[in-house]
């Protein structure tokens, strides 16, 4: 049923072991980080304790880096140079494939340095690592190869896109591989600003070559980068859901030019925002912080796009299958092919968490919910339900892709039975966690009743539902990984299509969208703009330096 | 570029609401002076114990029905760690850390803010209502950072 018999492999053998390679190491630490996420919702419900050797903010460091930052990078370089190879011809040249072994251990050796350290106990900073907190100096050294090497998978694809369009010139590139170049693009500038917060503030710093640190700005360099990272999450998802899903359900893409526009305007929008992770922050002032969160919210607007296009696109092609009246075309939709099902609950989940994305970005609710675990709820619903859900249901159909096997109808009702589990896991702990947070119970922090205090001690049910959430999603977890092992080594041999949708009939797209010169010419100003004069300040108008601390 | 006749009002009600929300969110913040806590005041953060007012924290009265509070959080805990005021008192937290990056927060009030070494942060609340209120610090601060709290006695 999932099969088509195209005669030769959508991904040669050498990309196909590249990407493979990248979603390997992803799933490993997936794996391990769902482990250290159900112990921690376990302790923080009140069910267990953990044993003397370790503690909860050591797995909370585990678990943070190795979701957020190990098994999102991986899989997105992993998925995006599978796509690029697909969409030009099938393979990645020399070149691209050389850049990419090259990133691909530069990111394994940051990986294995930093979960090490974290192992050791001597890098409980959690993933944000706020100075003046110090962890071990390879942890930070880790995290920069880690960066590094990823910089190397965006030249493996800016070198495929630079030969594409020198082979088709005048041609629009593909829409996966223009995608691709803007999320790429994205990332490299995102990381320059912590990249200059470890290279010359934390490393130095933490071997003992300088002996303070200026705070404010190492927060400001880190989440001048922190919020374009959750658009490096979301935009490969976006990619799924513009470009496979409309395949997997027999349509169309809506509209190449919309799609791209969304792009260009994820990658505007998403750079110059950071501030409104620091609302609470003293040291910059409410003006600044106001731009900032102006300049957020408009982000608004390119996820209404992609929202339209979604809906539109699958009521096309829900009409064009036979469904009739306002809501037909709805049942028409393949709700049992879990390559669309887990994306689709990916998108559900999506709505509630951008209107809570939009009460952190406003400075007067932020006060309520800032620190406080509804924050977390807020990223579970963004990165673990709708960018999770969307690399899983990828992952049903990309592994077979790119081992040559099916995707097999047992499979595909387990990968539905793993994406229910996953959905009402995600559900019951996020859920929970909201409605704690607008109580005012804090994140990142161990199983406490502040000396039974009243108000805390209400809150303990509501942490149970927690955990029992948490608990779900283990089980998923466990689910997921046994039906991708499944895929790789044992499902039976044959072809896999890899869905790309096309535009339904030829459709002018505006030549400006593809003028990199011009979007980068913005970005950088719109930065500047952002960035400049509150960083000046903070290198002029700054207090006395930290020494660093250790605190566990 | 063609854009749908659905999309462009799609885009247009989406896009209007969102300038109506910031427009909003402006007036909020300076007509209506919600702004965040944005305290520009600074201290060095290795002297905090020998720097008036924090050599020496606690509440200050300004008036009967307004107090400053002078606060150190530290790892792990707030110094001082017991206050009374009357109800119906205006008390304005000023709170700095002389080790790494804390939170300060009231559950249950719209106090909440990050408490930063180098930095003096604050923030204003009137406790209309009596009872024992409950500060925590709600930023990672170490192995001990779940036992970082205190109250506030409104009587």
């Amino acid at each position: 049923m999932m099969q088509t018999h195209m005669g030769k492999a959508q991904v040669d053998r050498p990309s196909a072991r590249l990407s493979l390679a990248y979603i390997w190491v992803a799933y490993a630490a997936f794996g391990l980080a769902a482990l250290a996420g159900m112990l921690q919702g376990m302790v923080r419900g009140g069910l267990i304790e953990l044993p003397s050797w370790t503690n909860y903010y050591q797995i909370l460091t585990a678990h943070g880096v190795l979701m957020a930052l190990i098994f999102t990078t991986f899989f997105i370089v992993g998925f995006l140079l599978s796509g690029v190879a697909k969409t030009t011809g099938g393979s990645l040249h020399g070149t691209a494939l050389g850049l990419g072994w090259i990133g691909w251990i530069l990111m394994t050796v940051g990986t294995a340095m930093a979960v090490v350290t974290i192992v050791t106990n001597d890098a409980s900073v959690l993933y944000t690592f706020y100075a003046p907190l110090k962890a071990s100096p390879f942890f930070y050294i880790g995290a920069a190869l880690l960066v590094v090497g990823s910089w190397f998978g965006g030249f493996a694809v800016f070198s495929s896109y630079r030969k594409w369009r020198r082979e088709n010139r005048g041609k629009m590139s593909p829409l996966f591989v223009f995608m691709s170049v803007t999320t790429f693009v994205l990332w490299l500038i995102a990381t320059i600003p912590v990249a200059v917060e470890v290279l010359f503030q934390l490393i130095p710093w933490s071997l003992g070559w300088t002996s303070s640190i200026n705070i404010m700005l190492s927060r400001t360099l880190f989440w001048f980068f922190g919020h374009p990272l959750v658009y490096f999450w979301l935009m490969p998802a976006y990619i799924a859901w513009y470009v496979c899903v409309p395949r997997i359900i027999g349509g169309h893409v809506f509209s190449d030019s919309l799609a791209r526009l969304a792009f260009i305007s994820l990658l505007l929008f998403s750079m110059p925002v950071g501030f409104h992770h620091q609302l609470m922050e003293p040291g910059i002032s409410p003006g600044w912080k106001m731009i900032h969160v102006i300049l957020t919210l408009i982000v608004v607007v390119p996820s209404l796009m992609t929202a339209f296009s979604m809906f539109a696109t699958f009521e096309t092609t829900g009409r064009k299958k036979g469904g009739v009246g306002l809501f037909g075309w709805f049942k028409k939709l393949p709700w049992s092919d879990v390559r669309f099902f887990a994306p689709f609950v990916g998108m559900l989940f999506f709505i509630p968490a951008g209107a809570g994305g939009i009460i952190n970005a406003s400075n007067q609710m932020n006060a309520v919910v800032h620190n406080t675990i509804f924050i977390t709820g807020h990223f579970h619903i963004t990165v673990g339900a709708a960018v999770a859900l969307t690399f899983f249901g990828v992952s049903f159909w990309l592994i077979p892709v790119l081992t040559g096997r099916t995707l097999t109808p047992t499979a595909n009702r387990m990968g539905m039975v793993q994406t229910v589990f996953w959905s009402v896991g995600m559900f019951l702990m996020s859920y929970a966690m909201h409605y704690l947070g607008l109580q005012g119970s804090p994140r990142r922090t161990s199983f406490t009743t502040y000396m039974d205090h009243p108000l805390a001690v209400g809150w303990l049910d509501y942490q149970r539902v927690m955990a029992f959430g948490g608990g779900l999603l283990f089980v998923a977890a466990i689910l997921l990984i046994l039906i991708l092992g499944y895929l790789t080594f044992f499902a039976p041999k044959g072809n896999t299509e890899y869905p790309t949708a096309e535009t339904e009939t030829e459709q002018h797209t505006p030549k400006i969208l593809e003028r990199w010169p011009v979007w980068l010419g913005v970005l950088v100003l719109l930065c500047v703009l952002a960035y400049g004069l509150p960083i000046a300040e903070q290198l002029t108008h700054n207090p006395p330096g930290s020494p660093p601390f250790r605190t566990w | 570029m063609h854009l749908h006749r659905y999309e462009k009002i799609w885009l247009i009600l989406g896009a209007g609401g969102l300038a109506l929300f910031i427009v909003l969110l402006c007036v909020n913040a300076f007509a209506m002076g919600m702004a965040p806590p944005s305290n520009m005041e600074m201290i060095d953060p290795t002297k905090v114990s020998e720097t008036p007012p924090f050599d020496n924290p606690g509440l200050k009265k300004i008036s009967d029905t307004e107090y400053d509070a002078y606060m150190t959080a530290f790892a792990f805990g707030f110094n001082p760690n017991k206050m009374e005021v009357p109800a119906g008192a205006k008390v304005n937290f000023h709170v700095t850390s002389p080790d790494v990056v804390h939170g300060f927060q009231i559950p249950g009030t719209n106090v909440n803010f990050m408490v930063m070494p180098g930095h003096i942060n604050s923030a204003s609340y009137t406790f209309e209502k009596p009872g024992e209120y409950l500060i925590l610090c709600n930023e990672y601060c170490g192995a001990g950072h779940q036992v970082m709290a205190t109250t506030i006695i409104v009587k």
